[in-house]
């Protein structure tokens, strides 16, 4: 029958068991080796649903140990709800602390954002990845789309970034834009924001993304040259916030979330929770900003 | 700073999880126990199981109250759960055909060596709905279990094995073994990804754990016109199998039975380049407890795999991907979490195409295409889709 009290835990630290979370390390320091390359792994069943952040949740786990302080954000807020769900699991599985403060975590685990807030070299982040596969939207099969790679065959990527041109005026990739990291592999970075893209780049911070669903990581270590596709003449763009400003701290220069009240009327709102509540306080913490080519 | 916020989000989601308990127990009837749903939700219990890739009918009928019952996301219970289980053994190949079989049927030959055994089956009843049961009560259980008084479960023998019906299609050079070519590589797949071309080995596992709902769509696809033609179920087997495991002196202890239903479905001709003479080709199927619809599909889509044609049933990847229930499950319901930072970033595409055709229509410029929505706008290339 069901036994219910045979252990003093009845999970390991982390949820995860240790063999598997030795795997997924293993995998993710494959992934840091050859940026940019999807790393297929085990991807175990985790208490929470598939497309929900479980990739997230394998990466997180395997790396985070007792003295981490770990955050989570899910489009940019601490406060979302799956956000606090799955930061109450990693709390109960490892006792590790929590906490909103982007400058205080070392572990941050992300959905569609990275923070405003430039990350150190003490800190790794996180991404809940839905669809690893950049090249998805012009090739349907896997085994297909592992050769393109496989063979740095990038044509079918550039020629339909070049019909979107065409057809519409601009390249219409909105988040996830494709990157090329390394001057070698194309991938989809999450999908970030374009805002967030320049970031990858250089940055101090290792970018850990995975995929649960799809069982692949991929990885953006510290230093790495990551650049959005782009032609000569066509530049890549971000989101244009010009002339927005925030409702509530009057702070400029940050991804805004569009917010419609019921009588219509349409205000700004910073996005990334915690960077909202610091400019609120009159503390400005150091961004790496993009300046769209005129 | 943001504490607020964090409170509300914490509050909801922990007031959402007791409005869906509260649901469950509003009704103040009698609290399900697990061994009435393991004994009279069998065929729920043993869906569970084979989707939740655990054999454990216990704690298959735990999740499914734990999920009110709903299948999904009662296998899904059951997955999570068994991801946190060490793997202490691999166990012998399970020999089906010393199965112990409660139901056995055929149906390519009218006669077969060992007999037809129908079993138990709702095949051949009337699906009207039994009024008769909404006043059961326990009388009524033991009336019915008193007339098989006669029946003496102690001294009852053990049956013997008997050949398989594609025994004989094999001795009679009709029905060839595997192609040679065939990948028959052993690897697990909750222990690492799955590559496509993926062994059959794979592929079987994936199909065992699929959704039955999910392999039924495109086994029947493939039946009904998108595939191959009407198969014929050469055998189909259910009841229960011993599982052995060797222990590192080499020691082998039964650990226990579990029922299986085993399926073996009889396909399209074949042809080989070099020899003019046709054969029979077949697809296996096997899952956890009795649940013939999910090994008839199995079956049905093994073999349709292994066809190179261009329908959903005949790609690999198509099936096994697209099947698998708790992967599909969660990613739909992923929906409902917020997007608004993707859906902003097509807003912004969205806009500017739309400033790019004023522009053009007041300068007399022929405009480009605006996409229709702000979703196609987040689509580099949607008429490439």
């Amino acid at each position: 029958m069901i036994e219910t009290e045979k252990f003093s835990r009845s999970y390991n630290y982390g949820f995860i068991d240790e063999s598997t979370k030795k795997e997924i390390r293993r995998k993710i320091l494959k992934a840091v080796a050859v940026p940019g390359y999807q790393v297929p792994y085990s991807s175990p069943e985790m208490p929470i649903s598939r497309g929900w952040g479980t990739g997230g949740l394998h990466a997180s786990l395997s790396l985070i140990g007792p003295d981490d302080v770990f955050k989570i954000i899910d489009q940019g807020s601490d406060a979302s709800v799956n956000a606090c769900n799955l930061r109450n699991f990693v709390r109960r599985m490892t006792d590790c602390r929590t906490t909103f403060d982007t400058a205080e975590a070392t572990i941050i685990q992300t959905r569609h954002r990275i923070t405003e807030e430039v990350l150190t070299d003490k800190q790794i982040i996180v991404f809940q990845v839905p669809q690893p596969e950049v090249l998805r939207s012009v090739e349907r099969y896997e085994f297909k789309t592992r050769q393109m790679h496989a063979e740095a065959d990038y044509a079918k990527m550039w020629v339909s970034l070049y019909e979107s041109y065409v057809k519409f005026g601009a390249i219409m990739q909105g988040a996830g834009y494709p990157v090329k990291v390394n001057k070698r592999y194309i991938m989809t970075p999450s999908p970030i924001p374009r805002w967030d893209v320049p970031n990858l780049s250089h940055s101090d911070t290792l970018h850990v993304f995975a995929a649960g669903r799809e069982k692949r990581i991929h990885c953006v270590p510290p230093h790495t040259l990551v650049e959005p596709l782009e032609f000569e003449d066509i530049k890549f763009m971000v989101e244009s916030f010009d002339g927005i400003q925030c409702s509530v701290t009057g702070g400029t220069d940050a991804f805004m979330d569009e917010i419609y009240e019921s009588d219509g009327d349409r205000k700004h709102t910073i996005n990334d929770s915690n960077f909202m509540d610091k400019v609120r306080v009159g503390i400005r913490p150091r961004q790496r900003l993009f300046k769209n080519p005129a | 700073m943001g504490y607020v916020a964090i409170k509300g989000g914490e509050d909801a989601i922990e007031n959402a999880s007791r409005l869906t308990e509260y649901e469950r127990v509003n009704s103040r009837t009698k609290p399900l126990e697990i061994d009435q749903i393991r004994t009279q939700l069998g065929s729920l219990v043993d869906k569970i199981m084979g989707e939740g890739s655990l054999y454990a009918p216990e704690h298959a009928a735990l999740a499914l109250k734990q999920a009110q019952g709903c299948p999904l996301e009662g296998a899904f219970i059951l997955r999570a759960y068994r991801a946190t289980l060490n793997r202490s053994y691999s166990s012998d190949i399970v020999d089906t055909r010393s199965m112990r079989v409660v139901r056995r049927i055929s149906s390519a030959f009218r006669e077969a060596p060992g007999g037809q055994i129908l079993g138990p089956t709702r095949d051949y009843t009337v699906r009207m709905l039994n009024t008769d049961l909404a006043s059961e009560t326990k009388e009524d259980f033991e009336r019915f279990i008193s007339e098989f008084d006669f029946l003496d479960t102690d001294v009852l023998e053990e049956p013997k094995p008997f050949s398989k019906i594609m025994d004989i299609l094999m001795e009679q050079g009709m029905l060839h073994g595997v192609d040679e070519d065939e990948d028959r590589r052993v690897v697990d797949i909750t222990r690492e990804a799955v590559k496509f071309p993926a062994p059959r080995s794979a592929s079987l596992q994936m199909l065992a754990r699929a959704e039955t709902g999910g392999l039924c769509a495109l086994a029947y696809s493939s039946m009904r016109g998108f595939g191959s033609t009407h198969p014929t179920i050469g055998e189909l087997r259910v009841g229960k199998v011993k599982v052995v495991v060797s222990d590192r002196r080499g020691r082998k202890r039964c650990i226990g039975n579990i029922k299986v239903t085993e399926s073996e479905v009889i396909s399209k001709l074949k042809q080989k380049s070099r020899d003019p003479v046709p054969y029979m080709t077949l697809g296996y199927g096997l899952c956890f407890g009795h649940n013939e619809t999910k090994a008839i599909c199995m079956g049905i889509l093994d073999r349709a795999m292994r066809v190179k044609d261009e329908h959903p049933a005949n790609s690999q990847e198509f099936v096994l991907y697209h099947t698998e229930g708790v992967e599909s499950y969660g990613f739909t319901n992923h929906l409902k979490l917020p997007h608004y930072v993707t859906f902003q970033s097509g807003l912004d595409n969205l806009r500017k195409a739309m400033k790019r055709k004023q522009d053009a229509m007041k300068s007399g410029e022929k405009p480009l295409a605006v996409p229709a929505n702000a979703e196609d706008a987040v689509d580099p290339a949607p008429e490439l889709l």
